[in-house]
C-alpha cells in the first residue's frame, strides 16, 4: 500500500508559499463531513506582509502596457487549463457537486480568465474620453490603478468567485490581495500556484486564507491598502468596512457574482492631462 | 597590554596578543539574540531611541543642495505631523555639502544636531595621506563636527598596519577637539571576523572616537555579527583602558526589526550604557521611514503607508 503524499496548502505571499506567520491553521472538510486540508490560518501581520509585497510589485505591475497585462492574464488562462483535472478535483471535494457541474465551473473560469484578459487594453479606450474646451488644448480623461487593492471572495462558487475577485483587478493594473473565502481555500491556493508559474510578477498576486471576520478590521484601517472589494463579506462587515476604511479614502465596493467591467473601473481613477496643441 | 610606541613591530605584537573571534560562536549568538521579541512599550521605546541614534546620510554622487536641504529638515522634525519624535542623531553627507547642511539646520531648529562629513577619499580611501589631510581639514572649517574617515583597507590587508595606523593618528590630530572621529573599517573588504577585530583595536588604539562598520557602497555591510564583534572589541578596550567608545553600523539596516535587533546587540554586549547616541548611531536613509511608519502604528493601532511619510 502506498502512503498518501497530502499536499499542504500555504499562503502566497510575494511570490512565495509562506506558512502562516502565526503558525496556525484550521481544519477543512468536504460537503460529506470528510477531513480535506489544513489550511494556513493567516495572521494580521501574514496581512501586513502582504501588503509590503503587493506595494513593492505595484509600481512595475501598474506601468506595464495593458497589452502586455492581457498577455499574462490570457497565460493563466493557459495554465489553468492545463491542470483543468486538479480544479474539477477539488471544486468536486469542496462544494459536493458532480464531475459534470465541478467541469461546467472550472471552464467557465477558465474561460472568464480570457475574458478580463480582453478587458486590459480596452478599459481606457471604453472608459477614458478626449473632451472639448475652449481653448488651444487637447485634453484627455484616462482610467489610472489605485494601487493595493484588497478582495474579500464571495462563496457562492468555489472557483468562480476567486477569478471574479482577482482577474479585474489585476487586469486595471492594480495588485490585488485576495481573502480566499473560509469555506473555498483549497482552489484559491490552487490558482495561486498556476499564477505563481504563469509570468504574473510576485507579489502581484497575494492570496491569504483563514478567517474573514479576523482579517476584515485589518484590511478596513490598513492606510496602505487602496480599495477594498468585499463581495465575499456579510452585511454588518462590510458596513463596518465601509466605516472603518474611511480614513484614508478606499475604494470600497462588493459585485453581484457576474462578470462586469465595474469591478475593473471601480478601483481606478480618472486622471486628465491637458496638453497644448502645436507643441 | 596597550600600545608602547606607534612602530610596525610594536603594533603587530599588540594585535597578535588579541584573543581571536570564534567565527561560529559569534554567527549563532548574533542569531540567537536576533530573536529576541520587543514589544509595546519597549518596542516604541526601541524606535524611539533608534530615530534619535540615527545618521541621516545622503551619499550620492546625484545629491543636489535641495536633497540635502530637504534631509535636514526632516532630520530635525522627522514625522512632520508628530512634535513628539526626537530628532535624529546627525546628518551625514559629502564634503561640499557640509556648509548647506550646516546652514540649513541652523536655520531651521537644528542646531544641536551635528553634521558629520564623510572624508579622506570616501569610499575607497586611495589617496595620498596629504590629499586625506587636507580633505578633513576642508570638512572641519565647512562646519562638520563629525568625520566619518575611511581606512586603507588595502594596506590593512597586505600588512602594512603602520601605514593604516598612522593615517587615523594624523586625522585625529586634524580633528583635535574640533571633531568626533569616526573610523570606518569597510568590513565587507576585511573578509574574516579576526580582522574587524584587529582593525577595531587599531582604530581604537589610534585615537577613533567611534568604529563604523561599513561605507554603504559594499555589501555585505553592517550584519549582526559583524556588529556583534566589533561591540565585543569596545567593550574589550573599555575593559583595558576605561575609555568608551562608540560604534556605528551603517549600511543595509532599512527595517524597524533590523534596527531592534541592533540595540538588542548593543545592550547585551557592550551593554546599555551604549544604548545612548553619544555611543551608538546608526548609518541609514530608508530606515527611518519605517521607523516612522512603526511609531505610527503603535500609536494609532493601524498599519499606515508609506504616503504618510514623506519621499526621499
Amino acid at each position: 500500500m502506498r502512503v498518501d503524499v497530502r499536499k499542504t496548502y500555504k499562503l502566497f505571499i510575494g511570490g512565495q508559499f509562506p506558512r502562516s506567520e502565526s503558525g496556525r491553521s484550521y481544519e477543512l472538510f468536504d460537503a460529506k463531513g470528510i477531513f480535506l486540508a489544513n489550511p494556513a490560518l493567516a495572521s494580521r501581520k501574514d496581512l501586513r506582509d502582504a501588503v509590503v509585497a503587493a506595494r513593492a510589485a505595484s509600481e512595475k505591475w501598474a506601468s506595464a502596457s495593458a497589452f502586455n497585462r492581457s498577455q499574462i492574464l490570457y497565460r493563466v488562462a493557459e495554465v489553468m487549463e492545463g491542470r483543468r483535472d486538479q480544479f474539477v478535483t477539488e471544486v468536486m471535494a469542496q462544494e459536493g457537486v458532480t464531475k459534470a457541474q465541478a467541469t461546467k465551473q472550472v471552464d467557465a473560469a477558465i474561460d472568464l480568465w480570457v475574458w478580463y484578459a480582453g478587458w486590459c487594453d480596452k478599459i481606457s479606450t471604453i472608459f477614458g474620453s478626449t473632451n472639448p474646451v475652449s481653448g488651444s488644448f487637447y485634453n484627455f480623461t484616462t482610467p489610472e490603478p489605485v494601487g493595493v487593492v484588497a478582495a474579500f471572495i464571495d462563496g457562492s462558487t468555489s472557483l468562480i468567485d476567486f477569478v471574479h475577485g482577482v482577474a479585474p483587478i489585476l487586469a486595471g493594473g492594480n495588485v490585488v490581495i485576495a481573502i480566499a473565502n473560509e469555506e473555498y481555500p483549497l482552489s484559491a491556493i490552487t490558482l495561486a500556484e498556476v499564477i505563481a508559474t504563469s509570468d504574473v510578477p510576485g507579489g502581484v498576486v497575494n492570496v491569504l486564507t483563514g478567517r474573514t471576520e479576523e482579517l476584515a478590521p485589518w484590511v478596513a484601517s490598513h492606510m496602505d491598502i487602496d480599495g477594498v472589494d468585499g463581495s465575499g463579506l456579510e452585511p454588518s462587515a462590510y458596513e463596518a468596512l465601509k466605516r472603518d476604511g474611511a480614513d484614508n479614502l478606499k475604494r470600497i465596493y462588493r459585485f453581484k457574482a457576474e462578470g462586469s467591467p465595474q469591478r475593473i473601473i471601480g478601483f481606478m481613477e480618472n486622471k486628465t492631462v491637458w496638453h497644448p496643441i502645436g507643441i | 597590554m596597550l600600545l608602547t610606541d606607534s612602530s610596525e613591530s610594536s603594533i603587530k605584537s599588540f594585535l597578535k596578543n588579541l584573543s581571536p573571534v570564534d567565527q561560529v560562536g559569534a554567527d549563532s549568538r548574533a542569531a540567537m539574540l536576533a530573536t529576541r521579541s520587543i514589544k509595546t512599550s519597549s518596542k516604541l521605546w526601541a524606535i524611539e531611541t533608534a530615530i534619535a541614534m540615527i545618521d541621516l546620510t545622503t551619499l550620492e554622487g546625484a545629491d543636489t543642495p535641495g536633497k540635502v536641504a530637504a534631509l535636514c529638515t526632516k532630520a530635525v522634525r522627522p514625522d512632520p505631523s508628530d512634535s513628539s519624535v526626537p530628532h535624529v542623531g546627525a546628518v551625514c553627507v559629502y564634503n561640499d555639502m557640509v556648509k548647506i547642511a550646516r546652514e540649513h539646520l541652523d536655520n531651521n531648529g537644528g542646531k544641536e544636531i551635528p553634521v558629520a562629513a564623510v572624508s579622506t577619499a570616501f569610499p575607497s580611501g586611495r589617496a595620498s595621506l596629504d590629499v586625506k589631510k587636507r580633505d578633513t581639514e576642508d570638512a572641519i572649517a565647512s562646519g562638520a563636527t563629525e568625520i566619518d574617515m575611511v581606512i586603507d583597507r588595502g594596506a590593512f590587508l597586505s600588512g602594512n598596519l603602520e601605514k593604516v595606523f598612522t593615517e587615523i593618528v594624523c586625522i585625529k590630530e586634524i580633528c583635535g577637539e574640533r571633531a568626533h572621529l569616526k573610523v570606518i573599517l569597510e568590513t565587507g573588504e576585511l573578509v574574516t571576523y579576526d580582522n574587524v577585530r584587529k582593525a577595531s583595536f587599531l582604530a581604537m588604539a589610534a585615537g577613533a572616537d567611534f568604529i563604523k562598520t561599513s561605507t554603504g557602497k559594499v555589501t555585505p555591510a553592517a550584519t549582526a555579527p559583524v556588529v556583534l564583534v566589533m561591540l565585543e572589541a569596545v567593550r574589550d578596550y573599555f575593559a583595558m583602558t576605561g575609555k568608551r567608545i562608540g560604534v556605528k553600523p551603517a549600511g543595509g539596516i532599512r527595517t524597524t526589526k533590523d534596527a531592534i535587533k541592533q540595540l538588542v546587540l548593543v545592550n547585551e554586549t557592550a551593554g546599555p550604557d551604549w544604548l545612548d547616541p553619544k555611543l551608538f548611531r546608526i548609518g541609514a536613509s530608508a530606515l527611518l521611514n519605517d521607523l516612522l511608519m512603526q511609531r505610527m502604528k503603535m500609536k494609532s493601532g493601524q498599519y499606515s503607508g508609506r504616503n504618510y511619510v514623506t519621499l526621499d
